[in-house]
């Protein structure tokens, strides 16, 4: 492979991590309150507000439900809007974010979930109010479970990063379309599937390692 | 404790104050006034009513027992203390406030005065045991200076300075519950509500807690309620008891005279339990309903109260009667002897009348079991 195509590779793959580190970051941002208020929000829980639960979990569900690519295309105006143009990385950002919180607030849920009542009701009889609760009892003690959820959540998005090379979004998917399948080099093709499953591989076995490294419940050494 | 409670907040930590058993205050530590709770129908289940017409008094210092089993509303009891739900009528006092009437701030602040440990210990598992032990004080926005100071106190008071950076999962179940225990007093409370907190662990570690709690008490002066299943508990630890049944208060009142005394059927049935007043199996087996020639009646006699140790001894001086000790256990509580007898007398019906007769007359309480070869 010449060194032109070696470099086109290398620029791309710099592009799916821009996509995917921002858009993680965001998602996680959006998506962790969410994916809490989603967990103690239910009747007669910490910050019971059961309509406002229903009404984010049908959001949370419709969202999910949308298939990426057509919600890449349904979102361009709004993308525009956001990012001044609805093409290249940049611009991929701004639906990987959308399809990435939603996904990353019922990860979130379920790990916090996870954790015992038992341990909400500790606290909360030393006085501890809801937000102490949160940050010193649900998010510590589903620290491991965030962990994997949201290598899971990169993994998935490094995927979706592929899936905006469709619509000019830049990145390891966009090489392999256009060199790959539309100027028939399936060396390239080859060359980034190759990567992303390095990738993939790479940020799975650092998920697990993580999740392991904060995961005191049994510890066998 | 009024003092040293409101130092609990906003002071740093000092070494516990003596206090002296006798300088208990009258006024009662925990107050229920005719408190009930009822829990409404929700999704298709009926309402439940967990307790109804509840008063007691328990007193400030002293170890009190609440006895219950599963569903009788000792879980409703708790939760009605420490103030995590609210009495459908009555009020709750506890520490001189009615904390059935504070929300927000000021039952949060309430709720520093109470301690609370667990039957599975509800420790974080990804704290370690000092850190546990800091949780409280952390909520109670103590200064990282302070919390160390204090939970070093605490670890030593427990006895398990040497485990201090372990995680929950690298500790055995009674050295969970001492940090249970640690964390519970880290805010100096006034009261310490235990909930079934030996039930998962082992007799000989329930012991040492149990031993711990009642040190506790004696040095700290800390009331504890103490919630259960298990009247041995009860009896090793509490001067006062109460027993719940049904969402009812059906008996309260000294530990040893509800032993020597029950008059409630789940009382009884509790208390025989930790009496070995069943029959024993093998014995039990063997009954008949007929007499056989030369065989012997069964006759179980309750111990509540004196002379179950001599009663063998005179029935064969005073009736002349041989009788056989086929079963026995006689305990000691509060002075008073508590147990059961399994004698066998002649299977005579004249003598098994003149022995009942005899029982009778001497305030034991007597049946006649049956028959055996």
């Amino acid at each position: 492979m010449s060194p032109e195509l070696i470099n086109l590779i290398i620029q791309a793959t710099g592009e799916s991590l821009f996509m995917v580190a921002v858009s993680a970051s965001l998602g996680t941002l959006f998506g962790l309150p969410i994916g809490v208020f989603l967990a103690t929000s239910r009747k007669g829980e910490l910050f019971a507000a059961p309509a406002a639960n229903a009404i984010l979990g049908v959001i949370v569900n419709a969202t999910r439900s949308t298939p990426f690519i057509i919600l890449v295309v349904a979102i361009i105006p709004f993308t525009r809007l956001v990012a001044g143009t609805s093409i290249g990385s940049g611009a991929a950002i701004v639906p990987l974010t959308i399809a990435s919180t939603p996904f990353i607030a019922r990860l979130v849920e379920g790990a916090i979930r996870e954790v015992d009542a038992g341990l909400i009701e500790t606290a909360s009889s030393f006085g501890a109010t809801p937000l102490q609760v949160v940050l010193k009892v649900l998010i510590p003690e589903a620290l491991p479970g965030l962990v994997l959820s949201l290598t899971l959540a990169v993994v998935s998005l490094l995927g979706y990063s592929a899936m905006v090379g469709a619509v000019g979004g830049g990145g390891l998917g966009d090489l392999g379309i256009r060199y790959g399948y539309q100027r028939f080099m399936p060396g390239m093709m080859l060359a980034v599937v190759v990567v992303l499953i390095a990738l993939v591989q790479t940020v799975q076995t650092a998920g697990d390692y993580l999740a392991r490294r904060v995961n005191r419940r049994l510890r066998h050494r | 404790m009024n003092v040293h409670q409101s130092l609990a907040a906003s002071r740093p930590p000092e070494a516990f104050p003596p206090v002296a058993p006798d300088v208990v205050s009258k006024e009662a530590m925990v107050r229920f006034e005719a408190v009930s709770k009822t829990y409404p129908a929700y999704r298709g289940k009926p309402s439940v009513t967990a307790l109804q017409d509840i008063d007691f008094a328990i007193p400030r210092g002293a170890i009190t027992g609440v006895i219950g089993r599963s569903g009788a509303g000792k879980s409703s009891l708790v939760r009605l203390i420490n103030g995590l739900e609210k009495p459908t009528t009555g009020r709750v006092i506890v520490d001189g406030s009615d904390i059935s009437a504070l929300s927000g701030r000021e039952l949060r602040l309430a709720q520093r005065s109470i301690g609370m440990i667990f039957q599975h210990f509800n420790l974080l598992s990804s704290r370690t045991a000092a850190d546990n032990i800091a949780l409280p004080l952390e909520i109670a926005g103590w200064s990282k200076a302070e919390i160390a100071a204090r939970v070093s106190e605490l670890l030593d008071l427990v006895d398990i300075a040497d485990k201090r950076n372990r995680y929950p999962s690298e500790l055995s179940g009674g050295q969970k519950q001492r940090i249970g225990i640690a964390r519970a007093l880290a805010t100096r409370p006034s009261v310490l509500l235990s909930d079934e907190a030996t039930s998962a662990l082992d007799p000989q570690t329930t012991r040492s807690i149990l031993d711990l709690l009642a040190n506790i008490n004696r040095e700290l002066g800390v009331t504890i309620i103490l919630i259960t299943h298990e009247m041995s508990v009860v009896r090793q630890l509490a001067k006062e008891v109460i027993v719940l049944d049904a969402g009812h208060i059906v008996e309260r009142g000294h530990v040893a005279d509800i032993f020597t005394h029950p008059q409630h059927a789940i009382t009884q049935s509790f208390l025989s339990e930790v009496l070995g007043d069943a029959v024993p199996v093998s014995l039990s087996s063997r009954l008949q309903q007929q007499p056989t020639a030369g065989g012997q009646a069964v006759i179980r006699v309750l111990v509540r109260g004196d002379g179950g140790d001599r009663l063998v001894a005179r029935l064969s001086r005073e009736l002349a009667i041989d009788a056989a000790l086929l079963s026995a256990r006689i305990d000691e509580i509060g002075g008073q002897q508590v147990g059961s007898l399994t004698l066998g007398v002649p299977g005579d019906e004249a003598v098994v009348a003149r022995v009942l007769s005899f029982l009778v007359q001497h305030r034991f309480s007597a049946e006649r079991l049956g028959y055996v070869a």
